[in-house]
C-alpha cells in the first residue's frame, strides 16, 4: 500500500510529507547524515523525520528537477515507485515499496485533491501552508496505514472542521460513525428545506477528429450528468433518459412516451459510470437508476456515446503552400443545428509555422488576430445561428530556414458551446419519493438544462 | 559564525514554544502545538518540545489531540523512551466514551513504531476489535496489520488473526473491506499459510459486502476475489455475475480490479457457453471509457489494455478508433496507445491504421516518430494485404530525409525483406542512396545485412561493403558480425572479385579483434571456406527461416502472472512484483486458473538437481555427492534459473541431443556461444529451433544476425557443437578453456538483509587456486565503500588468501565483480554442513554476515591422479565398511565423455575396464586436506544410470 505522501512546490521544496510505512527511504544511513552536517541547513535533520528525506530527495532530483519532461507518471527510483499528479505548479506524490493497486493511487490523489479543494479552495502553495494543520488531520483520517478510507467530503465535513467540534452529544458523536462508516456514507439523515428543488444539468463535450477532406476519423460524445440536490430527509430517486435499450423495451411494453420517441428519438450509449450512490446490481438487471443522492452538487453519472452524433460544426481547412516563404490558408465554419439555436464563445484556433514572420488576416464575421507566443491565429466570434457559415482567409509570410524538419502542421483546433446535448441525449424524468416526510414527488421544483461543449474538436490540414 | 547563530536562533524559539506549551490557555497550547507541527514539515528538530508536547495531550480538544499524536508519530522512534510516558493515556483514550476518540487512539498507537509500546498496545486492541461502534473496529481492523509490521509473532501468540478472520462476517461492510485489506496484507508476507481461507461462504460475504461498501473498500475486496479460484465453472459464472455491475463504477481503479477478477475467472469457463461471450463483450465498453479518464489513469489502463489484448483479442478488436492519438496527449499516453493500435492492426482496419501512423510519422517528439515508423513496418509484417502500401509509405518517408526517420525505415525495411523475400527488392536502390547517412549501429548492421543478403542484384556490392570496413574498428560489434557475414556471402556469391575483401574481413575478425564472438564467427567462416567452400554455402547461405508477425509478445508465463495482477504496479512496469518487490512480500507468483490447453505451463521448473550435497558426519564426503554433483548438475540444462520448461517437441528434440552433447566445452564460455551458433544456424537442423522457439523479436532471427545472448535458451549450444568437434579443437586454442565445474551464482546476502548490500555468488577453481566469485551490488541510494571480508573457521581451512580487492566506491545501482583467490590454510572446524561457509562482510555502512556453501569440487586437487598400483594396491586394502554406493541417473555421457568431463574437475581416471558391455572406470581425487577418495564408475552402454562406488581409507562412519 501507499508508504508516504508527500507535497511540493514547484521548487522542489517539501510542504506536506507523511509517511505511514517505514520502508520507503529507510536507507537514509548514518554516513549519510554525517556528510550532510556539513551544510548548516540540514543540520537538524538528524532525526527520523527528516530521514525519510531521501525518498523525498530522490524524487525531486528524478522527476521535479528533471531536464527532460515527464515521460512516465509512474517512476521507479531504487526500487522505489513514485506515483506523482500535478495540480498547476504543485505536485502531489505518493511513494511505495510495494505492488499497490496503481490505478487506486492516482484515483487517491486525485479525491485528494478533491477534499482539500472543497475544504480551502485552489491548490496553491499559499493555500497549503496555511491549511497545514487541516492537511495532517484530513491524511490522517482518509489514508489509515497507506489504505484509504471514506473520502467523501459530505462525511469529512461533520467532523474534520477547522473550528472545532464543540459539545458534541452521545447521539452526534454515533451520528458521525455511522455515517463515516455506513452504506449511505455520502448523506447525513435529518437534513430539512422549505423548498425541495433539483438542477440537473447535462453537461456533454463533444469529441472530433476530421481528416482535411471532410471524414469523420473519430467522434465521441463524452457527458456527464450533473446534480444539485436540495431535498429533505433521505429521499428515493429515480432518473430515467431516453436509453434505446430502456425505450426500446418499454416501447413493447405499451409506454406511450417509449413508443413515440422509439427509433431515432432514443440514443445508444456506448458506457456509463455512476457515483457510488447508484445501485449498481439494480443498473445491471433492469437498467434502471435509483439512488439516495447526497446533498448538493455532486456528478451522478458519465456517459459516452459514438453514434448518431451531431456535430455542431465543419471547419473546412485549405491550406496552400506558395514558394517557400509563403502559406496561404483559408478556412470555413458551418455550423450545423436548428437555426432558432445560438452557439456561444466560438474560437477557432489555425496553428503557423514556427518561422513565421508576418500574418495578414481578413475574416467576416468576429475578431481574429495572429498570437506570436501561441504560434496560431485565433478568431473568436461571440455568436453564431444555426445552419450559417463564416469564413477567415490568411496569408503567412515565412522566414527561410534551411532546418530540414518539416512543419509538423498541428491540427486546426475549435472551442464552443451549444445549448443542447450533441449526443441526443434527453432526461425524460427524475422522480423523487420521500415516504416519511410529507411531500410528494410534485411538490419538488425540478430544473433541467442542456450545454454542449467542445471537447478535443480537430480537423487535420 | 553562522553555526552559532543558527543554534542561537533555534534555542530562542525552541525556549519560546516550551513556555507557550505550558501555558494555561488552549487556544495559545494549541497554537503553540501547531507552530511545533509546522517546524517539523519544514525539517526543523524539534525533538527537544518532546516531553511538553505529551503533556498537552490530555485534553478533551480532538483538535489538539490530533496534533500532539501527529508529534508522537513522527518523533517516538527518535526517543523510545519517553514514548512510553504517552502510553497511559492511549490506553485511557481507548475507554474513552467518545468512539472518534477511541479510534483515534488506537489508529495512532500502531503508528508509534516503538517495541516497548506495543505490548501495551495488545490489550486496548483487543477490546477496539470488538468495540460496538464500526467505525473503531475497521480502525481497529488495520491496526492489527501494522502491529504485525512490528511484530509479527506477537499478532500471531495473541490471537489477532483470528479476531480478523471473524471480522470478516462482521455486519459493517467497511469493517469487512478493512479486514480484507489488513488480511491481505499479512498473507502476504506468509506466502504458504492459509490465512486468507477462501472457501464460498466467505466469497458470498465478500460478494455481499461488495454492494455496499465505499469505492475503496471495493477494491480491497476484488483484488482480495481475485485471488480465490472457484471450484467449478458455475461457481465462476455465478462470481463473474455478480462482479459486471461493477464495471460501471465511476471509479478506475474499481473498474479494473473488477475487470481482474473477470479475466481471471473467465478461463475456467467453457468457450461455447453463451455466457463467455456476454461477459466478452461486456468488458470493452469500460475499458473504452478507461481512456476518458485522467492522462495518469489513462496511462495505466493502457499498460493494462496492453496485457489483455494480448491475452484475449477478441475484446477490443473492434475499437480500434478510440486508440488513435490525439494531438495533445502527453508522450507516455502516446507512446502505448502506439503499442496498443499495432496489436489491434488487422486486415479490416489496416487502412485506417497506416493513414495515422503516416500522421504520426511527422510529429516532433523523436521517440514517438521512431515508434510510429517501426510500426509501420510491423503492420507490414502482420497484414500481408497492407505490406506493399507499407513499404511505398516508408518510401515516400525515407524521401523526407530526416535522419532518424530513414534509419528507423531502414531497419524495419530489413525485416519485410525477411518476410516477404523476393517481392521488394527494387526499392533496394533508393535505400542504398541513403547509405552515408546512417549513423547508428542497428541502421548501419541493417543496410549491410541488405546489401550481403542482395549483392548478386546490387552491382556495386563489393564498394559499398568495403566503404563499411574503413573504420571496422571503430564500429560497434553488432555492425562488425553483420559487415563479417555481409562480405562471406557476397565472397560466395562472386568469388572471383571479392577474394581480396573477404581476407582482410577474416583477418580483421580473427587477428585485430579482441572480441571474442567476431574471433571465433572468423576462424568457423575461414574453416569453413578453406575446408569445402560447397558445404561454406549450404551453411551461409541456406534459406533462412520465417520470422513470426506478432513481435515483442511477451512470454506467455509472464502474461498470465501479469493478467493476475491488473490493475497494479506490475501491470505497469509489465515486470513481476519479485522483480521491484523486496523481501518476501510479491515473491509468490500467481497464476490463472487451470482449463484446457493453459496452466501447464505454468509450473515452475523443477530445480536441477539437489545443488547442495548432502551433510555429512565426517571430514569425508560420502555417497556419490562428489560424482554425482558434476555428472548431473553439469548436465541437465540449467532450468533452476528462470528458462522456460519445455513447450513444444522440436525443443525436446534438442534436449536429448544434449545429452550427449559437449556442452562441457561449450559452456564456461557463455559468452562466446552465441557468435558460434549465429555461423551455423542456417543449418536446417537449427535454423529449426530458431523457427520453432524463438517467437521474440525478427530482428535477431535473422541467420548470423546478433541474437541477444540472453534470448537464447542454453540448449541451443548442443546441436551446434554436436556434429563439429574438430571446429570446437581448433576453437580451443582461442578462447575455450576447458574448466571444472562451477556452479552459477546464487544469492548469498539478499539487499534486505544488507541494508542494500545485495551479494550473489560461486565458487570455482581456477588454474589450481580456489576463487570466491561474487557481485555486489548496491540496491541502496548512498555510495558504499572500505569493504572488507572474512570467514569463520570451517571445515576444510578456507579463508581468503588477501583483502577483497574493490578499488572504487560502489554507487547506487551500480554492481561491481570480485574474484577472491582463496587458500586452505585457515583454522579448522567441523561444519555441519560440511560445505558449510560463514562469512562476514564490512562495508562502510554495517558489518553483515551470511553463509553460504562451497561445492566440494573446489576441494580436488590438481595432483590428484594415483598411480595405477598404488590405486590398486589401496582399492584392496580400504575395508568394505568404508565403501558407499550410488547411482546417477539420467546421464546421457558415454563413459570416455564423463570421464574427460570429470577430469576437468581433477577426478582423474586411473584405469578403464569393459565388462559384458560394461564400462568400469576407476578414479581416483584428492582433496585439498590431503585425503584420497577412490571411486569405481560403472556405465552400462546406452543406459543412463551410472553406479558410483566411493571409499577411502577413514572410515565412513
Amino acid at each position: 500500500m501507499i508508504g508516504g505522501l508527500f507535497i511540493y512546490n514547484h521548487k522542489g521544496e517539501v510542504l506536506i510529507s507523511r509517511v505511514y510505512r517505514d520502508d520507503i527511504g529507510y536507507v537514509a544511513q548514518r554516513s549519510f547524515m554525517v556528510t550532510s552536517c556539513i551544510k548548516p541547513a540540514t543540520l537538524f535533520n538528524v532525526n527520523l523525520f527528516v530521514c525519510r528525506r531521501n525518498a523525498v530527495d530522490a524524487f525531486r532530483v528524478n522527476v521535479i528537477h528533471a531536464r527532460q519532461q515527464v515521460r512516465s507518471p509512474v517512476t521507479n527510483i531504487a526500487r522505489t515507485s513514485f506515483f506523482h499528479v500535478k495540480r498547476s505548479n504543485i505536485w502531489l506524490a505518493a511513494v511505495t515499496k510495494q505492488n499497490v493497486n496503481a490505478a487506486m493511487v492516482f484515483e487517491f490523489l486525485y479525491k485528494m485533491c478533491d477534499v482539500m479543494t472543497a475544504y480551502f479552495g485552489k491548490i496553491s502553495e499559499e493555500n497549503i501552508k496555511n491549511n497545514f494543520v487541516l492537511i495532517y488531520e484530513l491524511l490522517d483520517e482518509i489514508l489509515d496505514f497507506g489504505y484509504p478510507q471514506n473520502s467523501e467530503t459530505g462525511a469529512l465535513k461533520t467532523f474534520i472542521t477547522q473550528q472545532g467540534i464543540k459539545g458534541q452529544t452521545k447521539e452526534e458523536q454515533s451520528q458521525i460513525t455511522s455515517q463515516v462508516t455506513g452504506q449511505i456514507g455520502w448523506r447525513r439523515e435529518g437534513i430539512k428545506y422549505r423548498r425541495n428543488e433539483l438542477f440537473l444539468d447535462v453537461l456533454e463535450s463533444v469529441n472530433l477528429l476530421m481528416s482535411p477532406q471532410g471524414q469523420v476519423l473519430s467522434a465521441h460524445v463524452s457527458g456527464r450528468v450533473v446534480m444539485k440536490s436540495y431535498l429533505s430527509g433521505m429521499p428515493e430517486c429515480k432518473f430515467g433518459m431516453n436509453d434505446k435499450i430502456v425505450i426500446d423495451k418499454q416501447g413493447k411494453g405499451g409506454d406511450l412516451y417509449a413508443f413515440c420517441c422509439s427509433g431515432k428519438q432514443s440514443i445508444a450509449i456506448d458506457d456509463c459510470t455512476f457515483h457510488q450512490c447508484v445501485r449498481l446490481s439494480k443498473f445491471d438487471s433492469e437498467r434502471s437508476i435509483s439512488f439516495i443522492p447526497p446533498d448538493g452538487e455532486y456528478e451522478l453519472m458519465r456517459y459516452r456515446t459514438t453514434k448518431d452524433i451531431i456535430l455542431p460544426f465543419r471547419v473546412i481547412p485549405l491550406v496552400r503552400e506558395v514558394g517557400r516563404t509563403k502559406l496561404e490558408v483559408k478556412v470555413v465554419i458551418k455550423s450545423n443545428f436548428k437555426p432558432s439555436l445560438l452557439a456561444q464563445k466560438i474560437e477557432v484556433r489555425i496553428p503557423t509555422p514556427l518561422n513565421t514572420s508576418g500574418v495578414q488576416v481578413i475574416c467576416m464575421k468576429g475578431k481574429a488576430k495572429y498570437k506570436a507566443s501561441e504560434n496560431a491565429i485565433v478568431w473568436k466570434i461571440k455568436r453564431m445561428a444555426g445552419m450559417k457559415e463564416s469564413q477567415i482567409s490568411a496569408e503567412i509570410e515565412l522566414l527561410p530556414t534551411n532546418d530540414k524538419k518539416k512543419w509538423a502542421r498541428p491540427p486546426i483546433s475549435m472551442n464552443f458551446e451549444v445549448p443542447f446535448a450533441p449526443s441526443g441525449l434527453k432526461v425524460r424524468y427524475l422522480k423523487v419519493f420521500e415516504s416519511k416526510l410529507n411531500y410528494s414527488d410534485h411538490d419538488v421544483i425540478k430544473w433541467v438544462r442542456y450545454i454542449g461543449r467542445s471537447g478535443i474538436y480537430e480537423t487535420r490540414c | 559564525v553562522l553555526f552559532v547563530k543558527f543554534f542561537t536562533m533555534n534555542s530562542i524559539f525552541i525556549f519560546e514554544l516550551k513556555a507557550e506549551l505550558n501555558s494555561d490557555k488552549k487556544e495559545k497550547k494549541k497554537e503553540a502545538v501547531k507552530k511545533v507541527i509546522a517546524s517539523m514539515t519544514v525539517g526543523k528538530d524539534v525533538s527537544a518540545l518532546f516531553p511538553d508536547v505529551v503533556n498537552c495531550m490530555q485534553t478533551d480538544n480532538l483538535e489538539l489531540k490530533k496534533l500532539v499524536y501527529l508529534y508522537l508519530m513522527n518523533y517516538a522512534k527518535s526517543q523510545p523512551d519517553m514514548a512510553i510516558m504517552a502510553v497511559n493515556t492511549f490506553v485511557k483514550d481507548c475507554e474513552d466514551p467518545n468512539p472518534l476518540i477511541r479510534a483515534l487512539a488506537v489508529r495512532t498507537m500502531g503508528c508509534i513504531r516503538v517495541d516497548k509500546i506495543t505490548e501495551y498496545l495488545c490489550e486496548p486492541l483487543r477490546k477496539c476489535l470488538k468495540d460496538e461502534d464500526p467505525y473503531v473496529r475497521k480502525t481497529a481492523a488495520v491496526c492489527v496489520a501494522k502491529l504485525h509490521d512490528i511484530n509479527a509473532q506477537l499478532v500471531e501468540d495473541q490471537g489477532f488473526l483470528d479476531t480478523l478472520k471473524d471480522l470478516i462476517s462482521d455486519s459493517n461492510p467497511m469493517v469487512v473491506a478493512n479486514a480484507v485489506a489488513a488480511l491481505s496484507e499479512i498473507a502476504e508476507s506468509h506466502p504458504n499459510s492459509n490465512l486468507l481461507d477462501l472457501n464460498p461462504q466467505t466469497i458470498n460475504k465478500l460478494l455481499t459486502a461488495l454492494n455496499e461498501c465505499t469505492e475503496w473498500g471495493q477494491i480491497f475486496i476484488l483484488d482480495c476475489l481475485a485471488n480465490y479460484t472457484p471450484r467449478d465453472d458455475r461457481e465462476s459464472q455465478s462470481i463473474c455475475e455478480r462482479v459486471t455491475p461493477r464495471l460501471s463504477h465511476a471509479n478506475s481503479a474499481v473498474v479494473l480490479s473488477a475487470v481482474k477478477v473477470l479475466m481471471k475467472f473467465m478461463e475456467m469457463l467453457p468457450k461455447d457457453l453463451d455466457y463467455y461471450g456476454t461477459l466478452l463483450k461486456k468488458l470493452a465498453p469500460p475499458l473504452v471509457t478507461l481512456l476518458s479518464a485522467e492522462p495518469e489513469l489513462q496511462y495505466v489502463a493502457l499498460r493494462n489494455i496492453n496485457l489483455i489484448v494480448q491475452r484475449r483479442p477478441e475484446i477490443l478488436k473492434h475499437e480500434m478508433k478510440v486508440f488513435f492519438v490525439k494531438y495533445n496527449d502527453p508522450i507516455y499516453v502516446k507512446l502505448e496507445k502506439l503499442d496498443i493500435m499495432i496489436r489491434l492492426a488487422s486486415q479490416a482496419n489496416i487502412a485506417q491504421v497506416l493513414a495515422e501512423l503516416k500522421e504520426y510519422a511527422t510529429e516532433v517528439d523523436v521517440d514517438f516518430v521512431r515508434k510510429a515508423v517501426r510500426a509501420i513496418g510491423r503492420c507490414a509484417i502482420k497484414v500481408e494485404q497492407s505490406a506493399e502500401r507499407c513499404v511505398s509509405t516508408l518510401l515516400d518517408l525515407i524521401q523526407t530525409k530526416v535522419n532518424y526517420v530513414v534509419q528507423e525505415a531502414i531497419v524495419v525495411i530489413k525485416d519485410i525483406f525477411r518476410k516477404y523475400p523476393n517481392k521488394y527488392e527494387s526499392v533496394i536502390a533508393t535505400l542504398c542512396e541513403n547509405l552515408d547517412s546512417l549513423d547508428e549501429p542497428e541502421a548501419r548492421a541493417a543496410m549491410i545485412w541488405i546489401v550481403g543478403e542482395y549483392a548478386e542484384r546490387i552491382d556495386n556490392a563489393d564498394e559499398l561493403l568495403e566503404s563499411f570496413l574503413e573504420g571496422f574498428h571503430d564500429e560497434s560489434t553488432q555492425v562488425q558480425l553483420q559487415l563479417l557475414t555481409g562480405i562471406v556471402k557476397l565472397f560466395l556469391k562472386k568469388p572471383t572479385e571479392t577474394q581480396e575483401l573477404v581476407q582482410q574481413v577474416l583477418s580483421l575478425a580473427t587477428q585485430d579483434s579482441d572480441n571474442p564472438d567476431l574471433r571465433d564467427r572468423g576462424y568457423i567462416y575461414w574453416r569453413l571456406l578453406s575446408t569445402d567452400p560447397v558445404a561454406a554455402k549450404e551453411v551461409v547461405l541456406a534459406e533462412k527461416p520465417l520470422i513470426s508477425e506478432e513481435t515483442d509478445l511477451i512470454e506467455p508465463t509472464l502474461l498470465e502472472e501479469l493478467i493476475c495482477h491488473i490493475g497494479t504496479l506490475a501491470s505497469v512496469y509489465h515486470k513481476p512484483p519479485s522483480a521491484f518487490v523486496e523481501g518476501s512480500r510479491g515473491v509468490q507468483h500467481k497464476r490463472l486458473p487451470g482449463s484446457a490447453g493453459s496452466g501447464e505451463s505454468v509450473e515452475s521448473p523443477e530445480p536441477a538437481s539437489a545443488a547442495v550435497p548432502e551433510a555429512s558426519p565426517s571430514i569425508i564426503p560420502s555417497q556419490g555427492d562428489l560424482l554425482g554433483d558434476l555428472l548431473n548438475l553439469d548436465l541437465t540444462p540449467p532450468t533452476s534459473t528462470a528458462a522456460p520448461p519445455p513447450t513444444s517437441g522440436l525443443q525436446m528434440g534438442a534436449m536429448d541431443l544434449l545429452g550427449g552433447g559437449l556442452d562441457s566445452l561449450v559452456r564456461p564460455s557463455s559468452h562466446s556461444c552465441p557468435g558460434i551458433l549465429h555461423c551455423f544456424s542456417p543449418i536446417p537442423l537449427s535454423s529449426y529451433f530458431l523457427g520453432g522457439d524463438l517467437g521474440g523479436n525478427p530482428v535477431s532471427m535473422g541467420a548470423g544476425f546478433g541474437a541477444p545472448a540472453s534470448a537464447m535458451p542454453p540448449s541451443f549450444s548442443a546441436p551446434a557443437s554436436g556434429g563439429l568437434d574438430d571446429l570446437f579443437d581448433l576453437g580451443g586454442g582461442v578462447g575455450m578453456p576447458t574448466g571444472a565445474y562451477t556452479p552459477p551464482k546464487t544469492m548469498w546476502l539478499p539487499a534486505m538483509k544488507g541494508k542494500g548490500l545485495e551479494i550473489s555468488g560461486t565458487f570455482a577453481r581456477r588454474s589450481g587456486v580456489i576463487q570466491m566469485e561474487m557481485t555486489l551490488t548496491n540496491k541502496a541510494m548512498s555510495v558504499m565503500t572500505d569493504f572488507a571480508i572474512q570467514f569463520n573457521r570451517n571445515s576444510f581451512g578456507l579463508a581468503p588468501a588477501g583483502p577483497l580487492q574493490v578499488l572504487t566506491p560502489l554507487s547506487p545501482n551500480q554492481s561491481i565483480e570480485v574474484s577472491l583467490p582463496l587458500n586452505t590454510l585457515g583454522p579448522i572446524m567441523k561444519m555441519d554442513p560440511l560445505n558449510n561457509l560463514q562469512v562476514a562482510v564490512k562495508n562502510n555502512i554495517d558489518v553483515f554476515y551470511f553463509s553460504c556453501q562451497y561445492p566440494m569440487s573446489v576441494l580436488f586437487s590438481e595432483d590428484g591422479k594415483m598411480e595405477s598400483k598404488v590405486f590398486l594396491v589401496t582399492w584392496k586394502d580400504i575395508p568394505n565398511d568404508n565403501e558407499t554406493q550410488c547411482q546417477i541417473k539420467d546421464c546421457h555421457l558415454n563413459s570416455d565423455a564423463a570421464s574427460n568431463k570429470l577430469q576437468g574437475s581433477n577426478v582423474f581416471t586411473i584405469a578403464k575396464r569393459t565388462v559384458e558391455g560394461q564400462d568400469m572406470l576407476y578414479q581416483s581425487l584428492k582433496l585439498t586436506n590431503g585425503i584420497w577418495v577412490l571411486a569405481e564408475l560403472k556405465v552400462q552402454t546406452g543406459s543412463p544410470v551410472f553406479t558410483v562406488s566411493i571409499s577411502t581409507k577413514v572410515p565412513v562412519s
